[in-house]
């Protein structure tokens, strides 16, 4: 097996830019026939062009916003049959906008939870029935490490991510015994679109790089996995760090 | 981008957007297998009890744009009723014998009934089917569609030439009634049309009549092909059955090894208790092996065995009872015990587990029959992939469409698919293949797993395709009877149809 990993059909969800488009490349690239997923659909129909141009017919194109989730159902269900099979998705949808020091959007919260979220709980609860029922697949969804703790900087994207890990691990523990993989993965700063307004960015690496470590660990079947791994031991002490200290940093 | 930016940005205004068919109920999504395991797809499966139940299928899948694949027992060894997902039409519910005169020995049921309900009914009265297959799990209208044939394919012809008449449910919703005088042009298309012109919904059959439940059984080895062939030449004018397994191990001098089997029915009056013999008790295969070890264990030892040396050791040890001291006897035997050889040891196919089986049958004139088989087993041995079974047949031509069947021979191979062998086992069959078409041969839906499109022309001609179509086109011109099996070998004229299913894009 090379760096294809045993996947055929693949769906991305968040398909348009960073992580999910770097993703989708390197999928193609592997020989897996990819399903693009996303709101913006000129985006994705470059990214398909380029995709079918190397590849013809390697990746579809579907335009979708992930808070319409009564649409999922069926979307999911359609996009199973035109790429015919399904053994991977990836959930990698997410919003970070930029929260001034004292604000308190609503509006902002709201869409974090909704496309960090929900719209991930949408997707992969289907996702989940589907492998239970095949006795397997594989299900990433890309969290962070920003929902390891509670920071100043950004409460509800914290939130999120730190609700998204909890539904991530409970669905590892309802489905790994069906044969279906879950993984949780947890990059710290990738320099994508989403990253770009962030002050500070430790240890940023490249979209590539973070993609190619998501689909190694995908393939190890890892429960969790942090991008870089050094985040791993970085989190370790900032998790079991006493509140009346985290809270004392700028963090 | 601001946040608010992002929920203006309504994807509505995009032209990407897509009418979506409504969602299919989840509780419906299944794994579904090939019998070979070789292959598993997921697809929403219905299993009607009735007729009307059938046709609601066929309206779910009209507006929701699927494709509806028609399965039966499950029992074909590749993808003929598997379609990925999409609906699979499951008629095992669907098994009511309709109607049933002991005098004439005609039987009229619906498609879902097992061949082993079918005997079980009428064998009290002293009627056997005509034809039958070496398991007895398979249902009628899987049969009737794949036109299956028996080890006296080469005296009674396929199921199809026992079917009197049926009905088949179009995915239209209208009933025709098919015999040989009526819609005779369907008739001899749907049996053996795999489930792509419509749905039987009863079948009428003409059993034959036994005068005992024991059929008179002889065995004797032969060392080679050449010899096999020409011992059933010799016997097919007086045999009912005969059936040859080949030791696909053996090479050099001992290629095609193998040991033969011929059975007759006993006259009227041959057997002294009939009414003894023709009960059902006394035709059950036994529950067990020496009568102790159950034999619903049996698959795990011989999973032991499911090894290269292992089927060399169990093939060769087959040989050398049969051909000393099993040589040259003839004894009674149970219809069921000699039909259905596949039965006796339950779920022996969890052997092959975890990659499955395939099993390559091909179907060549007799003239050509003894070099074509010896070649493809050379090429086996050389391929470094051997057969773990070989069973050889005698067949005869007949009047449907799309028959599998020659005035010749037919050679099945079963193979063990492993995750290292795959891609040199579809690369051995597609040699075989061009053996067989060279041969002027044919092939079975039943057992098909890996030829293509172009192989698939090769043998039926431009001539049968375009008829077949062209009725496919009658009957059901929304192309929704599909499988992966019609997809693979058929694709471009699934496609040259009218699409099926394709999502509207709202304007």
């Amino acid at each position: 097996m090379g760096d294809s990993g045993p996947w055929r059909h693949a769906i991305i969800v968040g398909a348009s830019s960073g992580i999910g488009a770097e993703l989708s490349r390197q999928l193609v690239r592997s020989g897996c026939a990819v399903a693009l997923v996303a709101r913006r659909g000129d985006e994705l129909s470059h990214l398909a062009e380029t995709l079918n141009a190397a590849r013809p017919d390697a990746a579809r194109v579907y335009v979708h916003d992930v808070r319409e989730y009564e649409c999922v159902p069926a979307l999911f269900q359609t996009i199973a049959r035109e790429l015919g099979g399904l053994d991977l998705i990836v959930y990698a949808a997410g919003v970070m906008p930029a929260i001034e020091e004292d604000e308190y959007s609503f509006a902002k919260d709201r869409l974090m939870i909704e496309v960090n979220l929900l719209g991930a709980i949408a997707w992969l609860n289907e996702a989940a029935l589907r492998f239970q029922r095949a006795g397997g697949g594989t299900i990433v969804g890309i969290s962070s490490v920003a929902g390891e703790r509670g920071r100043r900087t950004m409460p509800v994207y914290c939130t999120s991510k730190a609700a998204l890990t909890t539904y991530l691990e409970a669905l590892r523990n309802r489905v790994g015994r069906y044969g279906v993989k879950v993984v949780t993965v947890k990059p710290g700063p990738v320099d994508t679109p989403m990253t770009r307004n962030l002050a500070k960015k430790p240890l940023l690496i490249p979209a590539e790089q973070a993609a190619r470590s998501i689909l190694a660990a995908a393939r190890r079947g890892a429960s969790n996995a942090y991008i870089p791994g050094i985040w791993r031991w970085i989190f370790l002490v900032l998790r079991n760090m006493p509140s009346a200290i985290f809270k004392k940093l700028n963090f | 981008m601001s946040a608010l930016d992002w929920i203006k940005d309504a994807p509505e205004t995009a032209p990407y957007v897509r009418r979506l068919p409504p969602a299919m109920p989840a509780d419906r999504l299944e794994r579904v297998e090939s019998w070979g395991m070789n292959r598993a797809v997921l697809a929403y499966v219905y299993r009607p009890s009735t007729i009307d139940g059938v046709r609601e299928v066929f309206e779910i899948a009209r507006e929701r744009g699927l494709a509806v694949g028609i399965r039966g027992a499950g029992r074909s060894y590749g993808d003929a009723s598997l379609v990925a997902e999409n609906i699979c039409l499951d008629l095992s519910r669907m098994n009511r014998i309709l109607a049933w005169d002991p005098s004439t020995g005609v039987i009229e049921f619906e498609p879902g009934m097992t061949l082993r309900q079918l005997w079980q009914y009428t064998i009290g009265d002293g009627w056997w089917p005509s034809v039958v297959s070496g398991t007895m799990f398979v249902t009628m209208g899987g049969a009737a569609g794949a036109n299956f044939h028996g080890k006296n394919n080469f005296a009674m012809g396929p199921i199809g030439d026992h079917i009197l008449d049926f009905d088949l449910l179009l995915p239209t919703g209208e009933t025709l009634t098919c015999s040989r005088d009526r819609n005779a042009e369907l008739f001899h298309a749907a049996i053996g049309g795999f489930g792509m012109l419509g749905c039987f919904s009863r079948i009428a059959l003409q059993m034959k009549r036994v005068y005992s439940g024991l059929l008179s059984v002889s065995s004797f080895a032969t060392r080679s092909f050449g010899e096999i062939i020409e011992q059933f030449e010799a016997r097919r004018h007086r045999a009912d059955y005969l059936v040859g397994w080949i030791d696909c191990f053996a090479g050099g001098g001992k290629l095609g090894r193998g040991l033969a089997h011929e059975a007759r029915y006993l006259h009227e009056g041959e057997d002294p208790y009939p009414a003894q013999t023709l009960r059902v008790e006394n035709q059950e295969l036994p529950d067990t092996l020496f009568g102790v070890i159950p034999k619903s264990v049996v698959w795990r030892p011989l999973q032991l065995f499911s090894n290269d040396l292992g089927m060399r050791l169990v093939n060769a040890a087959k040989y050398v009872q049969g051909s000393t001291v099993g040589n040259h006897k003839t004894e009674h035997q149970s219809h069921a015990g000699f039909a259905f050889l596949l039965d006796y040891v339950p779920n022996w196919k969890w052997a092959y587990k975890p990659g499955g089986l395939i099993q390559y049958q091909s179907f060549v004139p007799a003239a050509q029959a003894e070099g074509c088989f010896e070649a493809q087993i050379r090429a086996c041995h050389s391929a470094g992939i051997t057969p773990y079974l070989g069973v050889l047949k005698r067949h005869r031509r007949d009047r449907f469409l799309m028959t599998h069947s020659v005035d010749g021979y037919s050679l099945a191979l079963d193979f063990p698919v492993t995750r290292a062998n795959r891609e040199r086992l579809w690369a051995l069959s597609a040699r075989l293949t061009e053996m067989v078409l060279e041969s002027g041969g044919r092939f079975y839906f039943a057992k098909d797993s890996t030829l293509d499109e172009r192989a698939a022309a090769a043998y039926l001609g431009e001539e049968t395709l375009s008829a077949f179509f062209a009725l496919k086109r009658r009957c059901d011109p929304e192309n929704m009877l599909q499988t992966d099996l019609a997809r693979r070998l058929f694709a471009s004229r699934l496609a040259a149809a009218k699409p099926h299913g394709t999502v509207r894009a709202v304007s």
